[in-house]
Order: structure tokens, then C-alpha cells, then sequence
């Protein structure tokens, strides 16, 4: 292994990594969120149906999808490692586990957050990515969405699995730039405050989908 | 003085040796609120080895909050219950008469029991040993503040060299993360022109022991700031990390 590898190996460098893309993944989510907002404009899927069909036709959708896919990849692999290695750190466990004041329930249960954003995941991929996939540009994506979205058991579990990454993400977001270093009087309280607002924002967003649909929107 | 006591029921871990299972021994104990901590230890070892028992093994020193030597976990919190003070400095009236107190060992791969609540942190040592330090060649003594440091600065290696090596950042993180204490001491030296010469090999060699002693990375739940005695800052593992990808840009070590 070069010295490049071995320092991303480090205690340290596996936090970079998990950090960068988690940043990355961050980007991801807004561009998602801003993009499937069509699926409001009260018009049939027409604008949704369009929005996708766009996208489908992009030739540079593909590359971007493997790069998304790596992001997703690492961050999980890199994730489960450092759980496991955090975790066998300590073989004697305490019998009193109080939490810290100083510590905030987000940052303690990212596994867990995280490991149902997975579930999520694999579910939401086999439900619309993996049928526009297989079936070609053909599929009324707007009518899918609407009907798995007017099942209440799906769009329960999709609005839990929503709350939870909004938690996962409240501190993600400040996490990764502690990470980086970039942790100073001036400017950490804004990025947390930022990063607070952005976990609200995309729970609050992605979750607005099945409420629609839910609540009987066409 | 206050005349009424205290009685306590304390759960004491009890361990022979490092290899050994241990568990929790109870031991009922009526006790003034004026004592400490370490104290109330005292007398139960007292009356342990007076009716030929073998009293509990715990450490401690200066007791008063500066070695960092003793250090317990009560009911869960390393240092127990009260922020900014070591075991030493805690005083039984911040207990109710009738409560049932644990007490366990700093928990971590890398500190060892060695009896009870007696563990082995020379860890530690061994993170300083690579690099926890500055080298001074010989020659005539240098006058005081002949480099000029910003009070700013030197306050801020002052808050990091603070740090007693007590090791509660590790007892108290769900990874048993030595970032808090290794941030520290890179921090001191990295802040101050004394520490410049080696301060890129530093912070390499020092994170690389740290890695090899089997700590767990950091997850910046920041509950080792909360627990720390001397209210280290995460602030400085953000230095640290910094220092770290500086170190590992710049330095022609290839390793």
C-alpha cells in the first residue's frame, strides 16, 4: 500500500473519508430533493414524467449514477468498519451507560440511523430505480410514485425512515467538518446551526411526498 | 460538621487479575456527606482489612484534581457525576442517603484491568513516548519570552497542556478514543514555536502508536470534552486533524 492509502486507513483518514462522502452524499440529497419537487406541480405527472424521462436521456446520468453509487458504497463500508472497530475497542462493556451531557443522541445512534437509511435504501431503489431500469423509458414513474405513496403502510415507513435521516444528517453535517479541521469560534456555531436547518429541511421535504399523496393529492 | 450519614449501597467491581472475569461486589457503607470519594474507599478498606478481608484495589495520588491518577467510573460517568473535577474532588453529598452507586474500572481494550478498578494506561505513555515532546539541544540557558508569543496563543497552549493524562476522554467515549488526550498534546506544542521543529513528525508518529494500541476513532460525539476534568476543548481535535492532514501532505515520510 502506498503512503496515500495507508494514511486514508488511519483512524484519522478513515473519518476523512467517511466525511467527504458524506459531504458528498449531502449534495446529492439536495439535488434529489429539488428535483422530484415536480411531483407537486398539479398536472397529472407531466412535469415529473418530463423531469425523469430528461434525466433518463442524459448520457452523462450513467457515469454519475456509478460515482453516486461508489459515494453510497464507501460511506456504508467505511461506516460498518468503523463501527465494528469502534465496538471492539471496548470487550468489557460498562454496566451503567449514562449517557454524556456533552454528547447529543444523534451523534450516538449514527449506526443505527444510518443502518435504516440502508434498509431504506435498497427498498426505494427496488421500487422506482430498479423498475425504470428494467422496464425503459416507457414507465408512468408519476402513477408508481403516486400509488406506492397512497399505501399507508409504505408511506409510514417512509416517513419514519425520513425523521431518522434527518437525524442522521443533524450530525453528519457539522461532523464532517469537525473532521476536516474546520472547527473555529467564528464560523463551527453557524455550520452547526446550517447543518440543523438542512437535516430539517431534507426530512421535512422528502417526507412531504408521501404526505401529498397520502392526503389525496393527484 | 454535619452529624447524619449517608447509607449507601456500593456496587465495586472486583477483578483479580487481567485475564480473570470479574463482577460486582456489594458493599453496604453508612457515611459522612463531608467526605470525598476516596475517602469513603479508605474506610471501607479499613474495616475490610481489620475484619481480615481483602480491601478494594484502587488508585490514587495527589488527590487534589492535578495528577490524574485516580479515576473511576460512578454510576457511569467517568469521574462521576459532577463536570470538571477528578474522582478525588467529589464529595458525598452530592449522593442521597439510600442510593445504590456503581463503581467500575475505566473500560477500554487498551487499558487493561490490572485489580478492581486499578488499570494499566501506560497506553498513554507509549503515545507520548513517540512523540509528546520537544527536543532541547544543549548551550546557554535562553532568556525568558525571548520569542515573542501572542497571549492568545500561549493561552491556548496553556488550555492544552492542562490536560492530566487521566485518561477519563477514553473511559468516557462510546469508541474508547484517545483523540481528546492525543489532541491535546499535539495541540501544546503545535501552538508554541518551541514545538515547530519536530511538529509535523510528531503528529504523525503520535497517531500512528495511536492506532497501533487499538483506540477506537472518533465519531465527535464530544462527550469527552463533557467528561474531561480539566474541560479539555474537541477544538483541539480539530487541530489535531488538521495537523494530521498537513503532516501527511507535506512531510517526505512515505510510510
Amino acid at each position: 500500500m502506498s503512503w496515500f492509502f495507508r494514511s486514508l486507513d488511519s483512524s484519522i483518514g478513515k473519518k476523512i473519508l467517511m466525511a467527504l462522502t458524506g459531504l458528498f452524499l449531502i449534495l446529492f440529497l439536495m439535488i434529489h430533493l429539488a428535483g422530484n419537487l415536480a411531483l407537486f406541480k398539479n398536472d397529472g405527472g407531466l412535469a415529473f414524467n418530463n423531469y425523469s424521462s430528461t434525466l433518463r436521456s442524459l448520457p452523462v446520468i450513467p457515469i454519475l449514477e456509478i460515482g453516486l453509487g461508489l459515494g453510497f458504497l464507501l460511506h456504508i463500508i467505511q461506516g460498518v468498519r468503523l463501527w465494528w472497530l469502534n465496538r471492539s475497542a471496548r470487550s468489557e462493556k460498562y454496566k451503567i451507560n449514562t449517557p454524556s451531557k456533552g454528547s447529543s443522541i444523534f451523534s450516538r445512534t449514527m449506526v443505527y440511523t444510518g443502518s435504516i437509511t440502508f434498509i431504506f435504501l435498497v427498498i426505494h431503489l427496488r421500487s422506482y430505480w430498479y423498475t425504470v431500469i428494467t422496464e425503459g423509458h416507457e414507465v408512468d414513474l408519476f402513477n408508481l410514485v403516486k400509488t406506492s405513496f397512497q399505501d399507508p403502510v409504505y408511506s409510514g415507513f417512509y416517513i419514519v425512515a425520513m425523521a431518522l435521516l434527518g437525524f442522521h444528517l443533524n450530525h453528519g453535517f457539522q461532523s464532517a467538518f469537525q473532521t476536516f479541521g474546520w472547527n473555529h469560534v467564528k464560523y463551527f456555531p453557524f455550520i452547526q446551526k446550517a447543518g440543523t436547518l438542512y437535516a430539517i429541511l431534507m426530512a421535512v421535504g422528502f417526507a412531504s411526498m408521501p404526505v401529498y399523496f397520502l392526503l389525496g393529492g393527484q | 460538621m454535619s452529624e447524619h450519614k449517608l447509607n449507601l449501597k456500593l456496587m465495586i467491581w472486583k477483578q483479580s487479575g487481567p485475564d480473570v472475569k470479574g463482577k460486582f461486589q456489594e458493599y453496604k457503607v453508612s457515611v459522612s456527606p463531608d467526605s470525598s470519594f476516596l475517602e469513603i474507599l479508605d474506610d471501607l478498606n479499613d474495616s475490610l482489612e481489620r475484619s481480615n478481608k481483602e480491601p478494594v484495589t484502587f488508585e490514587s495520588d495527589c488527590r487534589e484534581g492535578i495528577c490524574g491518577t485516580c479515576g473511576l467510573v460512578i454510576n457511569g460517568l467517568p469521574h462521576g457525576p459532577l463536570s470538571r473535577i477528578a474522582t478525588c474532588q467529589l464529595h458525598m453529598r452530592h449522593f442521597k442517603d439510600g442510593d445504590t452507586v456503581y463503581v467500575e474500572p475505566f473500560r477500554a481494550n487498551t487499558f487493561p484491568v490490572i485489580k478492581d478498578l486499578m488499570v494499566d494506561r501506560s497506553a498513554l505513555d507509549r503515545i507520548m513516548h513517540a512523540g509528546g515532546f520537544i527536543s532541547i539541544n544543549t548551550g546557554g540557558v535562553p532568556d525568558a519570552n525571548e520569542i515573542p508569543i501572542p497571549k492568545e496563543i500561549s493561552s491556548f497552549a496553556f488550555d492544552a497542556a492542562a490536560c492530566i493524562g487521566c485518561g477519563a476522554c477514553v473511559a468516557a467515549c462510546k469508541n474508547s478514543s484517545a483523540m481528546l488526550f492525543v489532541s491535546a498534546k499535539v495541540s501544546q506544542f503545535a501552538l508554541l514555536p518551541q514545538g515547530q521543529p519536530e511538529r509535523y513528525q510528531r503528529v504523525e508518529k503520535m497517531i500512528k502508536v495511536m492506532d497501533e494500541e487499538g483506540f477506537g476513532a472518533c465519531s465527535n460525539t464530544y462527550a469527552c470534552e463533557a467528561e474531561c476534568p480539566k474541560g479539555i476543548s474537541v477544538k483541539n481535535i480539530a487541530r489535531l486533524n488538521r495537523e494530521y492532514i498537513k503532516a501527511k501532505v507535506k512531510s517526505h515520510n512515505l510510510d
